[in-house]
């Protein structure tokens, strides 16, 4: 009887661990321009982290890579899909910005001899983080996580930082705080396409883990941007710009109006969190996963305006 | 657009790593097993606390006195999740008008003892409402000390949820730029023999438990260990606290007025840095 248990739950398990061994889909969205797509959920053992939109970029002598997933094996499945495309060196990894949906995947570029890229404020912020990051995700990611080892970069962009990949130059510009305090954005100026990072969200309810306002700032200082196409940090794998930064921005104007009437009345966190912004609802996936703590931080940013 | 796929490494199995039928490989498996439909089932089975700390802590914080669980003396308002981990607002109700002291402490927090007020005499005070980081699943407790010494007990389960709601400062520059600025307000009160009111201060409350892998160095803990609130000269309440309280630590509170003019604060923290600030009381915005 108990072997018959045993047996039955180590089929359980075994499909399971099936189910983690996704495809890896990487799209040339533009000529040398790879996109790989993340699912539109949280990060879990069996989706191995695999939320967050990736890419590459190829020129004449080398690859830059944006963002390498959510763990060790997403990360490994990106490099391994990406050498099937280009033979070129990898000659940069770069981090859009400190979250482990974007960054537990580097350690599978270590080998590949790539200096590592990020904002000025990313060797602190993984720092301050990292170790918060690899305990706390354990909860859902098990020994997912056993593999992962922070990479920090040594390459930092202060404001702007232009690099060749051999006839194809990317310009990487550091924000202020807005998603995060390290949020960076890669353009390819060849092919027009601009990475945001999770400076765009799309479909995907934004989130807010840096300042609402800085948020709303740079909304409007990245539509300067010339660029035909972006790529969101979540969301589809590619859309049009600068219309693509719309809905976004109706949503962090929506909970800021809202957050800055319920502290106006003296309305305490608690029963504006339950409130503001919940009017977004029905235009965006995993809302109730995210918005209230959207709502948390905000009213905790702007109630320092009031008078 | 041209798709290409390629597969993720398949993960190591359990009965990989033992030979089948050993006794270890065996457990293993088990174990394995165990965790994994706890994981399909999408159950928290294996956060939830396994130890409870709470009997310890009665020992460490409150030496070992007797507590009484007891609804009727101390109300606590907790979130049953926490949405940002980072900012936790809980209120504790004060139901016993006698009531002298109130310690808030989250349990499986590396620092549990969040804040301890203590209450000014006639100060009325019959609310306040604070902020914590919470750093897993844990229960919190609030323990009021009537006029007579004994202690009453409340306690709340709160999930603290996962994903990217570190316990962390959002902008460092920010926080480092503005320390110690404070800002008071009033809030209107339907009832004219009792004033609302808020104080927040701008710290970072560091908690000195990150550490930078690089230096191998800790970042110092830097953090708001006591406020004093009066009212003139009276004191409406003070609190000592930990790492346990939110960057940019905020009391909103309820209290008798006794006339005077002026609110006054002073704030410390554990590096010696001492904040004041003094506003007109009669200023509901």
């Amino acid at each position: 009887m108990l072997q018959r248990t045993i047996r039955q739950l180590a089929i359980a398990f075994f499909c399971l661990v099936t189910s983690a061994a996704n495809s890896f889909e990487l799209t040339e969205i533009a000529p040398g321009v790879f996109v790989h797509q993340g699912q539109m959920a949280l990060m879990t053992r069996d989706n191995a982290g695999d939320i967050a939109n990736l890419g590459a970029i190829v020129g004449e002598e080398a690859i830059a890579v944006i963002d390498t997933g959510g763990s060790r094996a997403e990360g490994e499945a990106f490099l391994a899909a990406l050498q099937q495309r280009s033979t070129k060196p990898i000659r940069y990894v770069v981090d859009t910005h400190v979250h482990p949906d974007h960054i537990f995947g580097n350690i599978a570029f270590k080998g590949t001899g790539a200096v590592f890229v990020g904002h000025k404020n990313l060797p602190r912020a993984m720092a301050t983080r990292g170790p918060h990051y690899l305990s706390s995700f354990r909860e859902t990611m098990g020994d997912l996580v056993d593999d992962v080892i922070l990479v920090p970069p040594s390459l930092t962009v202060e404001r702007e930082t232009i690099l060749d990949l051999g006839g194809r130059q990317i310009v990487l510009k550091a924000w202020r705080t807005a998603h995060s305090d390290a949020d960076l954005t890669v353009l390819d100026r060849r092919s027009g396409t601009l990475f945001a990072g999770d400076l765009l969200f799309l479909r995907h309810v934004p989130i807010i883990d840096g300042s609402l306002l800085g948020f709303l700032a740079v909304v409007d200082e990245l539509r300067a941007i010339e660029a035909v196409r972006v790529v969101p940090g979540h969301g589809p794998a590619v859309a049009p710009w600068p219309q693509a930064l719309d809905a976004q921005k109706a949503y962090l104007d929506h909970l800021t109006r809202d957050l800055r009437a319920d502290v106006a009345r003296g309305a305490t966190l608690a029963e504006s969190v339950k409130t503001a912004g919940r009017g977004e609802r029905p235009a965006w996936l995993l809302f109730d996963d995210y918005h209230a703590r959207n709502a948390t931080a905000g009213f905790a940013e702007l109630e320092w305006e009031a008078p | 657009m041209s798709p290409w796929t390629a597969s993720l490494p398949a993960r190591k199995t359990p009965h990989e790593s033992a030979p089948e039928g050993s006794r270890s490989g065996l457990l293993r498996l088990r174990l394995a097993t165990v965790a994994a439909l706890c994981l399909s089932a999408g159950v928290a089975m294996a956060q939830e606390p396994k130890i409870d700390p709470w009997p310890g802590l009665v020992t460490d914080i409150f030496h070992g006195r007797a507590i009484t669980p007891h609804e009727g003396v101390v109300a606590l308002d907790a979130p049953k999740r926490a949405e940002d981990a980072a900012i936790v607002p809980m209120t504790i109700s004060l139901v016993e008008p006698a009531l002298r002291a109130a310690t808030l402490v989250i349990d499986e927090n590396p620092m549990p003892m969040a804040a301890a007020f203590s209450f000014g005499e006639g100060a009325g005070v019959q609310k306040i409402e604070t902020r914590v980081r919470v750093n897993s699943y844990t229960n919190v407790h609030v323990v009021g000390r009537t006029a007579d010494g004994a202690l009453h007990s409340v306690v709340k389960f709160v999930k603290a949820s996962g994903g990217c709601s570190a316990p962390a400062i959002k902008d460092q520059d920010e926080a480092a730029s503005n320390l110690g600025k404070m800002k008071y307000r009033e809030f209107a009160s339907e009832n004219p023999a009792l004033h609302e009111a808020q104080i927040m201060i701008r710290h970072p409350n560091n908690s000195g438990l990150q550490m930078d892998p690089i230096t191998r160095a800790y970042i110092p803990a830097h953090y708001v260990d006591k406020v004093e609130v009066r009212q003139g000269d009276a004191l409406i309440f003070s609190m000592e606290g930990g790492i346990s309280l939110s960057e940019d630590p905020s009391f909103r509170f309820v209290y008798k007025p006794n006339g005077a003019k002026t609110i006054r604060v002073e704030a410390h923290d554990n590096e010696g840095g001492v904040f004041k600030g003094e506003w007109p009381i009669g200023g509901a915005s």
